[in-house]
């Protein structure tokens, strides 16, 4: 059914269709004050053939590049409908209409035709459509101008209860600043704006124009003439959440990573924690850090803890093993590939530091810097994300004392440090002094690791972060 | 000439907010801004904000703006065809999406761009254009520029120093050009030579040219001077007052929600999600041990994302039930060297400990994370 608009006309036109339906006296009187066309009862919804309009310079045709919407969707007048583009121009086309979008006429990157149908929008019946107007004119300031003021050019920015409130303190909604969600326009920001109306004065004093948009309102002034608004600074936001569920597919790297978590899981782990006193490292770094910082390389404590985790597992190289697939093998890896967990845009990954076991401190930072750089700029390449033969992961920079690592397969131990903390502690001499404390927490593959193992290593490590001096002792 | 006095922000924060600006008699007419920053986001965001906030009516603004080295693609391209993804990421230049239509540019600080606002009636392109060439003129008489039917400006009839996009919404519109200074032009033909991985799409093409800087044409010219006499040229055709507002695109008060704005312009989703349909379909000469593989890829991306993906290997040459599970993990996965990267290393920890294996697996990854 094909209707053309007409302008102003106070007679009213039928229409030959097959839609219409039993003539209804109330409607009849609603759109004869409307000056509108249509006819037909409550019940029956409207299709109007939305026609593309006049893009300017003379054009007749465009490209039509994205749909943002579908058949079945319901939309807003000035709500966003598609994208079409035509000689380097891109052009946003909104609704004329609020309604449900019946059919689209055009297909992704079809030539769409000006002046030709672009969508058939089934209109509301219990709504009019005002006075046709082309989309380009500006349309006259009138009653809708208020409820209807569109920004953005997407969807609607404003829910029905905060248009009316609005309208009725004479409020144009292009005016307001929206707070919410993709600029939505909020009813707490209808009352941010009144309370300022009534302290602006020109020209604006320059606090009025400075102060950023109240999260909550303060007093809200006398204005509005809804009784229920009477009441000033409401305590709590009324309850009007209109958030909803978002169901997203498991894809990418996040999907890998469940395999992973998973086939972790079935490894039997058993933890392992204790307290470093790093007192004695925290001096010694702070000696070092200029030094290491005048060969252009950033000093963190992590090349002492990788150092140190390497020579301790010089002494119990099973903790740097793997067990085949079936369980009937370990393999003792000769590198100490120490991986290091580090956060990232596309979560937790490991990228690791190869052969430890010939690193200097020095060596393992520059390393660490370059991974860090890489990480950071989303640029690590697969080899130095594969052949970790044991990990460390510093959760302590973020937070938390003690805490349950996962092993990643196919290794046998992993530790998660915690943050350094100034606690009191009681030294030989049974004096409380200020100590820099540390807690690490060990996972081990308890299949091929025993509890004494860990332990015997845990200390060892232990040991020469406390006394840094023994690990000159041990270095190779 | 740029005036940053207080009274200046105070009064572009009043026309900013309060379209009724004919209280401000300076203001009639339009005025000129220009943005602080040189990060393509925050600008391109500042483009967005007034496209969406400002009442155009009873004024036109014209946006001066220069970026650090980005890469600029239209709305509807297709970075993967348009550039070299794999130079950009390596010189860490910027790759930016912007909202109107037209060809991929190459932005460094050699480069000025220039955003006519306007009401969506008064939209003209042409108009704009012969400003900017007027205004050349002014400068420097002997200069030989012309506007094309394409939106062009060319020098000595056949070098472009100027393109031009547009984005039209319902009651407001912009016009923006580029305008060549001194840009690098070795750069620029480099990072805007994409290699060849099969790539079939509709996305829009750009049309290659030949550029020339202005700088080269005449060494005593300087960005500074050719956006001062645009400027002038400006305020002469709307009778307004020859001065230049600074405006920061990182100042939340005046401009509220510009900062979601710019974050908005830098998400995965928006640069890359955004790109239309394609296919690729290419073949990978990988050389292992002793012999040369030749393997069969073919890929179909949506919204960035691996839609199908077809990799014809030998038979055996890696486990079956490895190379499904790549096939499937690869399959909704995004069209991105990072977080292929992160999904193959991650897989490999499921695959028994063999070093043979190993190798071909990184190999054929790597190959594949190529095409990114």
């Amino acid at each position: 059914v094909c209707i053309h608009r007409v302008r102003s006309c106070s007679s009213i036109r039928f229409i030959k269709s097959k839609y219409v339906c039993v003539f209804d006296k109330s409607a009849l009187k609603f759109s004869h004050q409307q000056r509108l066309f249509r006819t037909s009862a409550v019940s029956c919804g409207q299709i109007v053939q939305f026609k593309l309009s006049d893009i300017g310079e003379g054009i007749t045709e465009v490209t039509v590049k994205e749909w943002y919407i579908k058949e079945g969707d319901s939309v807003s007048q000035f709500d966003s409908i598609c994208e079409v583009q035509s000689d380097k121009a891109s052009v946003t086309i909104t609704s004329r209409y609020d309604g449900v979008i019946r059919k689209l006429h055009y297909s992704i990157d079809d030539i769409a035709f000006v002046g030709k149908p672009l969508v058939d929008i089934e209109i509301d019946a219990s709504k009019g459509v005002s006075a046709a107007e082309d989309v380009v004119e500006t349309p006259p300031m009138s009653h809708e101008e208020h409820t209807h003021q569109e920004i953005k050019g997407h969807k609607t920015l404003a829910t029905p209860a905060v248009r009316r409130l609005a309208m009725e303190n004479n409020i144009k909604l292009s005016e307001v600043v929206g707070t919410g969600k993709d600029n939505r326009i909020l009813k707490e920001d209808i009352l941010n704006y009144l309370a300022k109306q009534t302290g602006a004065i020109l020209p604006p004093s320059p606090k009025a124009e400075i102060v950023p948009p109240l999260r909550k309102p303060e007093a809200v002034p006398a204005a509005p003439k809804d009784k229920a608004h009477k009441i000033p600074v409401p305590v709590s936001r009324p309850i009007a959440f209109s958030g909803k569920d978002k169901t997203e597919p498991v894809t990418g790297f996040q999907k890998a990573m469940v395999k992973t978590m998973s086939a972790a899981l079935k490894i039997p782990h058993f933890g392992y924690s204790d307290e470093i006193d790093l007192t004695q490292l925290v001096r010694l770094r702070e000696e070092l850090k200029p030094l290491a910082e005048i060969r252009g390389v950033k000093l963190s404590f992590m090349p002492f803890f990788i150092k140190a985790a390497s020579l301790g597992l010089l002494q119990y190289p099973i903790l740097n093993a793997s067990l085949d697939e079936n369980c009937q093998n370990v393999t003792y890896k000769a590198s100490h590939n120490i991986g290091v967990a580090m956060d990232t845009e596309q979560g937790l990954i490991v990228p690791n530091v190869k052969n430890v076991q010939v690193c200097s401190v020095f060596d393992i930072a520059v390393e660490l810097n370059r991974l860090q750089s890489l990480g950071s700029a989303g640029q690590l390449g697969t080899s130095d994300l594969t052949g970790g033969t044991f990990t460390l992961s510093n959760i302590g920079t973020i937070g938390g004392t003690y805490a349950k690592p996962v092993i990643l397969p196919p290794e046998v131990a992993i530790g998660a440090l915690g943050k350094i903390q100034v606690l009191p502690r009681f030294n030989d001499k049974g004096e409380v002094f200020k100590a820099q404390i540390m807690n690490v927490s060990w996972s081990a593959d308890h299949r091929i690791i025993d509890g004494a193992t860990m332990a015997r290593f845990s200390n060892l490590w232990k040991s020469y972060l406390e006394n840094p001096a023994l690990m000159l002792l041990d270095l190779k | 000439m740029v005036l940053q006095s207080f009274k200046n922000c105070l009064w572009l924060s009043c026309v900013l907010r309060t379209p009724k600006a004919c209280f401000w008699s300076t203001a009639s007419g339009g005025f000129v801004i220009q943005s602080v920053s040189n990060d393509v986001y925050q600008n391109l965001a500042v483009e967005d904000w007034i496209h969406d906030h400002m009442d155009l009516e009873k004024q036109q603004v014209l946006f001066l703006w220069r970026n650090s080295p980005a890469v600029v693609i239209g709305r509807h391209q297709n970075p993967w065809q348009e550039c070299n993804l794999r130079l950009l990421r390596q010189k860490n230049i910027k790759l930016a999406r912007r909202r109107s239509g037209g060809g991929t540019v190459y932005h460094d600080l050699g480069n000025i761009n220039l955003t006519f606002f306007t009401t969506r009636k008064k939209y003209e392109r042409m108009e704009n254009l012969k400003l900017v060439v007027k205004a050349l003129k002014a400068l420097r008489p002997q200069l030989d520029v012309h506007v094309t039917d394409r939106y062009d400006i060319l020098l000595n009839g056949q070098y472009k120093i100027s393109g031009t996009a547009a984005k039209l919404g319902r009651t407001s519109a912009y016009h923006h050009c580029t305008l060549l200074c001194n840009a690098d032009k070795f750069v620029l033909s480099a990072v805007l030579k994409s290699p060849n991985i099969g790539l079939k799409s509709n996305a829009t093409p750009s049309v290659p040219a030949m550029v020339k800087n202005l700088f080269e044409e005449d060494p005593s010219l300087t960005s500074e001077m050719l956006l001062d006499a645009v400027v002038k040229e400006y305020a002469v055709q709307h009778q307004i007052d020859h001065r230049i507002i600074s405006i920061n695109p990182a100042d939340e008060t005046l401009l509220p929600g510009i900062s979601n704005k710019a974050k908005e312009l830098q998400t995965w989703e928006w640069v890359y999600g955004k790109t239309p349909k394609f296919s690729i379909s290419t073949c990978l000469n990988m050389a292992y041990k002793d012999s040369v593989l030749d393997i069969k890829v073919n890929m179909d991306v949506k919204h960035g994302r691996i839609e199908v993906c077809n990799i014809d290997l030998p038979e055996q040459w890696l486990p079956s039930g490895l190379y499904s599970e790549l096939v499937k993990s690869l399959t909704g996965s995004k069209f991105c060297p990072n977080e292929t990267t992160a999904l193959v290393t991650t897989l490999l920890r499921m695959c028994p400990q063999d070093n043979e294996l190993h190798s071909r697996w990184s190999l054929l990854c790597e190959n594949i994370i190529r095409l990114m």
